[in-house]
């Protein structure tokens, strides 16, 4: 054994791409969960989450109240960061980067620049490449996508319709970006450079989805899974992990309910497991019918 | 009948390897197997575990991995498996799952053991302190491997059957071995290098 063996040889470097990313990849298959407190945090890391989502209100009361949305107080972040030991996300406003400045501050491991909260920004985002801390954005299509991810986000979830309920709208964004991507596989190298500026995105990332068939960072799914069966569709329908938001907590047993979800996202493709993980489960949320939203109303419309 | 006319698994047939798939980056050991010339295929139930001659425990969250293995009934078998000399290697969180006592864990934190090491999870920190650096490891040739770190725990003692495998300049442990165990804190799957996994790939057909 000779006494290099045991030398490193480079100083660390943080905040890289690849770490950026790669702390997405090891999410993978797993539930995120929206939670509003400490105790909530901890039913959430019981039932076998993969990361939890700090965040005021679920999306599902941010509809009720109406106003304006805005990142948590740091004080109920901290309480959520202390009592569990996954990962914790924090969501700011699209464009708002002092709140993302304010959520790397304080140490969160992911931040959401979220379509849930009110836009801060009617023309940009925030540039996610000036952060340590990685970035997850909501895509309802692959120019979207690929638009963050110019940006620098290391993560993306479809976007779905936050707070309803219902899976629709996160079925329709899935199977669009899937599409979109499938789409590009059958291009040629000629038909690429149209293609990027149909999508109103880089070259670059461009080439780069049509050559890998996937984006090149993690894809979720999020907002209307409400049932063990609903995660397990992302699931098959491509998703890498889902998140959940109102779903569990505005259930009657969240407990109950969080487990049957992170089973299912496990065993998505094994129905007698689904089947086991939805008897009993107590009241789902209410859900809401999403060609009754009032255009304004559709948080999916936020971010472009 | 002749020993010619049966299809014997010859010395340099590629080792059957699974990868634990109940959560993590699953797909990148899975290809990392398949570059170091393993046959892979991902492993979520006990009979599955049967199949294999190795295993990866990929990186993910110890805490979901854990809790998974035991609702589906997973981590005795697997137990059994490693104590009855299966090669098993675990980056991150995997090294997590074969460390025989874990700190910062939840307290109801169930890991499969093997290693007789102790691990602390999340030792370098939260996310913005995840980073990357170039480890030099014992049995790996050819230079340095791109250490990447999620996150990531460390070693924080050992037993004397345990080799340490690879330091960071500070002397923190991040790789060790015993007998046919591996265990990385860092995440060769995510670099394309597969020299790690090769090495495990010649550790699973030694075992044979």
């Amino acid at each position: 054994m000779s006494s290099t063996s045991f030398s490193s040889t480079q100083t660390p470097e943080t905040g890289t791409a690849r770490v950026k990313r790669g702390m997405a990849e090891q999410l993978k298959g797993g539930v995120i969960m929206d939670v509003v407190n400490a105790e909530q945090a901890k039913i959430a890391e019981d039932a076998g989450a993969v990361a939890v989502m700090a965040l005021e209100r679920v999306p599902a009361d941010i509809r009720k109240d109406g106003g304006v949305a805005r990142m948590s107080d740091p004080n109920m972040i901290e309480e959520i960061i202390d009592a569990v030991s996954i990962p914790v996300m924090a969501k700011s406003r699209i464009g708002h980067f002092v709140e993302a400045q304010v959520l790397q501050a304080l140490g969160v491991d992911y931040i959401d620049e979220s379509e849930v909260l009110t836009p801060a920004d009617e023309v940009n985002h925030s540039d996610k490449w000036a952060f340590t801390t990685p970035f997850v954005c909501g895509a309802t299509n692959l120019g979207e996508a690929l638009r963050r991810i110019a940006e620098g986000a290391a993560m993306i979830r479809s976007k779905g319709e936050a707070g309803t309920g219902n899976v629709v709208e996160a079925v329709r964004h899935l199977r669009q970006i899937k599409n979109e991507i499938a789409r590009l596989r059958g291009y040629d190298n000629n038909e690429l450079y149209a293609a990027a500026k149909e999508l109103r995105a880089p070259y670059e990332i461009v080439k780069e989805v049509a050559e890998l068939g996937k984006l090149p960072v993690v894809l979720f799914s999020a907002g209307g899974v409400a049932t063990p069966a609903d995660a397990a569709l992302m699931r098959q329908l491509g998703a890498e992990g889902v998140f959940v938001g109102s779903g569990i907590f505005k259930s009657g047993d969240p407990a109950k309910r969080a487990a049957a979800i992170v089973k299912a996202t496990t065993f998505y493709d094994d129905p007698k497991i689904i089947a086991d993980a939805s008897r009993n489960l107590g009241e789902a949320m209410v859900g809401i019918n999403c060609d009754t939203l009032p255009e304004t109303e559709r948080y999916a419309n936020r971010g472009w | 009948m002749s020993s010619s006319t049966l299809p014997l698994p010859s010395a340099g047939a590629p080792p059957t390897i699974g990868v634990l798939a109940l959560q993590g980056d699953v797909r990148e050991h899975l290809a990392a197997l398949a570059g170091a010339g393993a046959q892979a295929q991902p492993v979520r139930r006990a009979e599955e575990l049967a199949e294999v001659d190795g295993l990866v425990i990929p990186g993910g969250e110890s805490t979901t991995m854990s809790k998974l293995a035991v609702i589906f009934g997973l981590l005795e078998p697997l137990r059994e498996r490693i104590r009855g000399g299966m090669p098993a290697y675990g980056s991150c969180a995997g090294m997590i799952m074969l460390a025989d006592k874990i700190l910062d864990g939840r307290a109801d934190q169930e890991t499969i053991g093997g290693i007789d090491m102790i691990v602390r999870r999340n030792a370098f920190g939260r996310q913005n302190e995840s980073f990357e650096a170039a480890v030099e490891v014992t049995g790996v040739e050819g230079g340095p491997v791109e250490g990447v770190f999620i996150r990531a725990p460390w070693v924080e003692s050992t037993g004397s059957e345990v080799e340490t495998l690879a330091r960071l300049d500070d002397g923190t442990v991040v790789a060790v071995r015993q007998g046919c165990l591996l265990a990385t804190s860092f995440h060769p799957e995510l670099t394309g290098d597969h020299r790690v996994h090769r090495l495990f790939t010649d550790m699973v057909r030694a075992a044979r």
